[in-house]
């Protein structure tokens, strides 16, 4: 058999919306003799069953290895007309559409001479793109069926817990010795004042029983390597120096232990030992030795020893080890879903708030420790450092960190409304003779039961708000006590407001694993520092990088009820590859030649998805293409320039003649 | 094709600057090697053969002629024209045979004012007179003839039929050692090949090439006069306009090797259909803005993007036809 | 070749995603635009190089109109931004040889039916007031 394109040409009437307007036959004429055209029909419908059933007849017939349809767009019907030759036995990549429809017969229709004469034209371009094309494959990848979640917060433990459910192995990495991030911390959540741990602990059991998760605390990812389906993972798991298969959490250590440290769980409010727990139903429920400060590590005697190994001798486990190595553990994941929350804005960057300054001025995740039960006072509202003053006059900060381009935060942080409210309704449950003030800009309750909520804190619990910006507070220098200065917009005075405690409502920040994270994986960050997902309306779960998936704070600011529905949204669209089982590549991928390619990396620096990587291949740096991430745009093609890298179905043979034909007639 | 014993060879020079012939000159040693090799039949700027001597010779008794500079006379045209005749190969030897090379940047301008600025407003001029040279002026002792200055600049292709190719500006000594060996070998590659020199970009033999970072992303470009740039460093990762990328490789990255970027005298690969756009491509790949102001401002100082990438090429653009000439 | 004689062919280069699904909008409402133009279906608009850009003109196409996503809105996130930078420095060259005005970029959503068709109606008027006939004004007469 030859190899000379055998082309089959089959031209639409398309009822009356192209043959109303040009002379199909004269048409099919025309196309009958140009070069490599074998047949060339036309048909009122080629969509149709006994259209399609026509071309498919042609290809076993007349033995042809290309077809042109001249039709309505191939957005409407190519995959129609792909599927149409593939049964025939046709590589579905060896059709070429020409639109005749939309870009002609439907916007020439005054002018038919000249549209008849434009659909020449094209036929004629699409026969000589068709007879370049080359019949191109779609991979199918197999995927490993396993996930990683990054980050054991609730966003990530729902995540984890979806995917656990469904039948996936999954791998929950957590950097801190305990899953359950942020929301441990917080006493009740808004609006139902639901008890915070309460609602958290049996999730984080769930996770701690499941069959499915393995559980990595204490551990942190340090490399990924590979792709959508097949992911390679390292984990770094950091020494506990405390043999987690023994502990008991009994305590004796932590009783015993000399050294003691600012405890970042009451956000330093209270002090915790060397060896720790970070809190009572932390999972795992094992100790921690923090080497920074235990005295083992830190200090040693004039002849090298340690000073103290005090927990290793009363330890009724014997636990403790403190020769415990760092250790780099490899998985193999088929995707991953960063779920790395957020940390609070730090407020020493609002100067004029005086936070540092002043001990009565404190953060809002300080005063929920306040306010939790296991906190630094035991629920009671008291005022630190001393904790002997029940402050009676409370006044919260709204905005601090959020909605200020003065710091370069132009967002909102979305829970501070409802977070202030709620502290400002604990806050006078318990000092129900204290005064409570909010000082707002807004007030932002769009969720369920939010507005209903605030509208408690005013009238059911007399929270008063002031709407107006804080100018800045100063320290009257005999009470030592912060003084508001700032505007009541809607009484159109100036106010300055005496308070026992202030309660600065911070916004919400990227962390830093968040940060760390994204440039391991290669996901890009948005304008606001938090992760960029693929599509702002469409694919708020997805990123550009296949297979990695982002949910909770770590997208963006939001509350517990939005980072569990993420989560499961996260975990769904991770379902969507694990679940199939195989991954598929796209036909018109870029495509290098490597005798031709220098290896001077243009091609590397346009790639949006990272497909691309210089290689040293026979001694010679070269350009590779990873298929599976190739997402088929061309721009490394167009911006090669020794013309080495292509791109399939568009490669320049194949667009040049297009051009040069509808250049010329 | 078996080229006998002693091969017969022509050099002649268009509109050249001379490092062509130089070129010749600097095989050093191994020009006694080709020497030993050819007769050299004519040769304008080192032997005493004069064109009558070419006249005389048979159509197809030089095997090799070698032509380099580019036709901006109505001479060149004659002269090349009858090499051709009388030779079985020609190679069009240097940047301006092959592409145009840098005189071709003339053709920016009209012949008219070319004329008008080089012979009467050019600051550096005198000519109260102001005589512009003509074809033919009358004297009592007869007509003296100048050569026609034609409308532009041509490579030696768009007047003659080339076979080969050597390229450079001027071609380097081992590309033309490799070209001789390869005309002499008597196994000639298929017509209108590239002779000497690599199939590959620079990049692929420069010496800087693994120093580039993963990404080039290049905020503003830089001149090379206002840096000293690193010199284990890729330049174009330091952001000169080094065109290593788009132009072929075999001269041993010897500018590179002096610390100045690529300017693209080996001209393009196969393939590849315009230097130039091919160029504008990739350096518009790496710039590091997206807006169109942020893209001026990176190119901020090019000022002569147009001489930057067609330096050698202008003359084989395809839009050659079509240029708007400007007024000097 | 009058002015009233001479139709200049314009090739289009639109990508699948935004620029040529607004062509087809521009169909499907069947709002009417001259003939002139000629498209060319590519996956993203920085699949579009100079030299087809050159090509196209050299070719005998009197114009080029580049077509792509809004900045911002590219199906492959960041290829239009690509096409603006090459665009510009093409431009920049086309300007010194006295063609800039042949060769455009113009950004439309898939919505930007009726837009499109505005744009081709008026840049084929331009193309036809500064432009008679490519070929046979220059004194080379083409190649």
């Amino acid at each position: 058999m030859s190899n000379e394109p055998r082309i089959g040409v089959y031209i639409c009437h398309c009822g009356t919306n192209i043959a109303g307007v040009i002379n199909v036959e004269e048409l099919t004429e025309f196309a009958s003799k140009l070069p490599n055209v074998v047949i060339a029909k036309n048909y009122q419908f080629m969509c149709s069953k006994p259209g399609q059933e026509m071309i498919i007849e042609d290809i076993k017939q007349h033995k042809l290895s290309r077809v042109v349809v001249a039709a309505c767009s191939p957005r409407m019907h190519e995959p129609t007309f792909r599927r149409c030759v593939q049964s025939a036995g046709l590589n579905p990549y060896l059709l070429e559409m020409v639109n005749i429809r939309e870009h002609c017969t439907w916007v020439h229709e005054h002018e038919p001479d000249k549209a008849l004469e434009k659909a020449k034209a094209l036929v004629a371009t699409a026969v000589a793109r068709a007879s370049n094309l080359e019949p191109l494959e779609e991979k199918e990848l197999p995927v490993v069926k396993s996930a990683l979640v990054i980050g054991g917060g609730i966003a990530g433990l729902f995540a984890a817990l979806t995917l656990a459910n469904s039948g996936v192995k999954v791998y929950l990495v957590e950097s801190s010795p305990t899953i359950g991030g942020k929301m441990a911390m917080l006493d009740k959540t808004f609006p139902t004042l639901d008890c915070s741990k309460c609602i958290l602990t049996p999730i984080m059991n769930e996770v701690a029983n499941h069959p499915n998760i393995e559980l990595l605390t204490y551990a942190e990812v340090v490399d990924v390597q590979g792709s959508v389906g097949d992911f390679k993972v390292k984990v770094l798991l950091k020494p506990r120096y405390v043999d987690p298969t023994k502990c008991k959490a009994c305590g004796e250590c932590a009783k015993k232990c000399p050294a003691s440290a600012p405890n970042e769980f009451d956000m330093g409010l209270s002090k915790r030992k060397a060896i720790y727990l970070t809190f009572p139903q932390a999972v795992p429920t094992v100790y921690t030795i923090d080497p920074k400060v235990c005295l083992y590590f830190t200090k040693r005697d004039r002849m090298g020893r340690p000073i103290c190994g005090v927990c290793q001798k009363i330890c009724p486990a014997q636990a403790i080890d403190f020769n415990m190595q760092p250790k780099t553990v490899e998985i193999n994941v088929g995707a991953i879903i960063i779920a790395t929350g957020f940390e609070t804005f730090d407020p020493r960057l609002k100067k004029e708030y005086k936070y540092g300054v002043s001990p009565r001025i404190i953060t809002s995740l300080e005063f929920e420790r306040i306010l939790c039960a296991t906190g630094p006072t035991g629920g009671k509202v008291l005022c630190p450092p001393d904790w002997k003053e029940v402050p009676k006059r409370v006044v919260f900060i709204q905005c601090v960190g959020s909605r200020d381009l003065t710091v370069n935060v132009p967002y909102c942080s979305k829970v501070c409304c409802m977070y202030t409210a709620k502290q400002a309704i604990l806050y006078k449950e318990r000092v129900p003779d204290g005064e409570a003030y909010v000082i707002y800009i807004d007030v932002r309750a769009a969720g369920k039961g939010f507005e209903e909520f605030y509208r408690r804190a005013v009238e059911e619990f007399n929270v008063t708000y002031i709407k107006g910006r804080v100018g800045e507070i100063v320290i009257d220098p005999e009470t030592k006590k912060p003084i508001i200065r700032v505007e009541d917009t809607l009484a159109g005075c100036m106010i300055e407001l005496e308070a026992d405690l202030v309660v600065l409502a911070v916004g919400l920040r990227p962390s830093q694993s968040t940060l760390k994270i994204a440039e391991l994986l290669k996901v890009s960050r948005s304008p606001d520092g938090f992760l960029q997902e693929l599509h702002a309306k469409l694919y708020p779960v997805q990123t550009a990088v296949d297979g990695v998936f982002i949910c909770g704070c770590a997208q963006g600011p939001k509350d517990i009820p939005d980072s569990v529905a993420q989560a499961k949204a996260a975990a769904s669209a991770a379902l969507e590859i694990l679940a199939q089982g195989f991954v598929r590549t796209i036909g018109h991928v870029a495509s290098v030649d490597k005798e031709l390619c220098s290896g001077c990396g243009i091609c590397v620096s346009v790639c949006p998805y990272d497909a691309i990587a210089i290689k040293v291949e026979d001694g010679r740096r070269v350009a590779s293409v990873e298929d599976v991430k190739c997402k088929g745009c061309g721009s490394c093609a167009a911006a090669c320039p020794s013309g080495a890298m292509q791109q399939r179905h568009f490669k320049d043979i194949q667009l040049m003649p297009v051009i040069k034909t509808l250049a010329r007639t | 094709m078996n080229l006998p014993a002693k091969v017969k060879v022509a050099f002649y020079w268009n509109a050249s600057c001379g490092g062509c012939e130089e070129a010749i000159v600097d095989l050093g040693e191994d020009l006694f090697k080709v020497l030993e090799a050819v007769d050299i039949v004519f040769w304008p700027v080192a032997l005493d053969f004069k064109l009558e001597d070419v006249e005389r010779l048979s159509d197809g008794e030089i095997d090799v002629a070698f032509i380099n500079g580019g036709i901006r006379f109505s001479e060149h045209e004659k002269v090349v024209k009858l090499l051709r005749r009388k030779s079985k190969i020609v190679v069009a030897y240097g940047s301006c045979a092959h592409l145009g090379g840098i005189p071709g940047l003339a053709n920016l301008w009209t012949k008219a004012s070319i004329m008008d600025y080089v012979y009467l407003k050019a600051p550096s001029v005198v000519n109260e007179s102001k005589t512009l040279p003509k074809e033919i002026t009358q004297t009592d002792a007869g007509d003296l003839e100048l050569p026609a200055f034609l409308d532009a600049l041509k490579p030696l292709g768009q007047v003659i039929d080339v076979d080969y190719y050597v390229p450079g500006c001027p071609p380097t000594p081992n590309v033309t050692l490799k070209a001789i060996e390869t005309l002499l070998s008597g196994k000639l590659p298929p017509k209108g090949a590239v002779l000497g020199a690599s199939a590959r970009a620079l990049c692929d033999t420069c010496p800087l090439n693994e120093t580039k970072p993963e990404k080039l992303a290049i905020k503003e470009f830089r001149r090379p006069h206002t840096f000293i740039p690193d010199p284990k460093k890729c330049l174009l990762a330091q952001g000169l306009l080094c065109l290593g990328p788009v132009t072929r490789g075999g001269c041993e990255a010897k500018c590179i090797k002096a610390n100045m970027p690529c300017t693209g005298c080996f001209g393009p690969l196969d393939n590849v259909l315009d230097f130039g756009a091919r160029a504008l491509s990739f350096i518009a790949s790496i710039i590091d803005q997206r807006d169109e102001e942020g893209i001026k401002k990176a190119l901020g100082p090019i000022i002569d993007l147009v001489g930057q990438v067609y330096k050698f090429s202008l003359p084989s653009c395809p839009l050659r036809g079509l240029i708007k000439r400007k007024e000097v | 070749m009058s002015k009233s004689e001479f139709e200049p062919r314009i090739v289009v280069f639109a990508c699948n995603w935004c620029s040529y699904a607004a062509m087809d909008l521009a169909g499907t409402s069947r709002i009417q635009y001259p003939p002139n133009v000629r498209i060319v279906r590519v996956m993203c608009s920085s699949r579009v190089t100079p030299e087809m850009v050159l090509t196209a003109l050299a070719e005998g196409a009197d114009a080029v109109l580049i077509t792509g996503c809004h900045p911002g809105d590219c199906h492959y996130l960041v290829g239009n931004y690509k096409t603006l930078a090459r665009y510009t420095l093409l431009k920049n060259v086309l300007d010194e040889l006295g063609l800039g005005d042949r060769v455009r970029l113009e950004w439309f959503s898939a919505g930007e039916g009726e837009r499109f068709a505005q744009y081709v109606r008026s840049f084929v008027e331009e193309i036809k007031e500064r432009v008679v006939n490519l070929q046979a004004s220059t004194p080379e007469g083409g190649r």
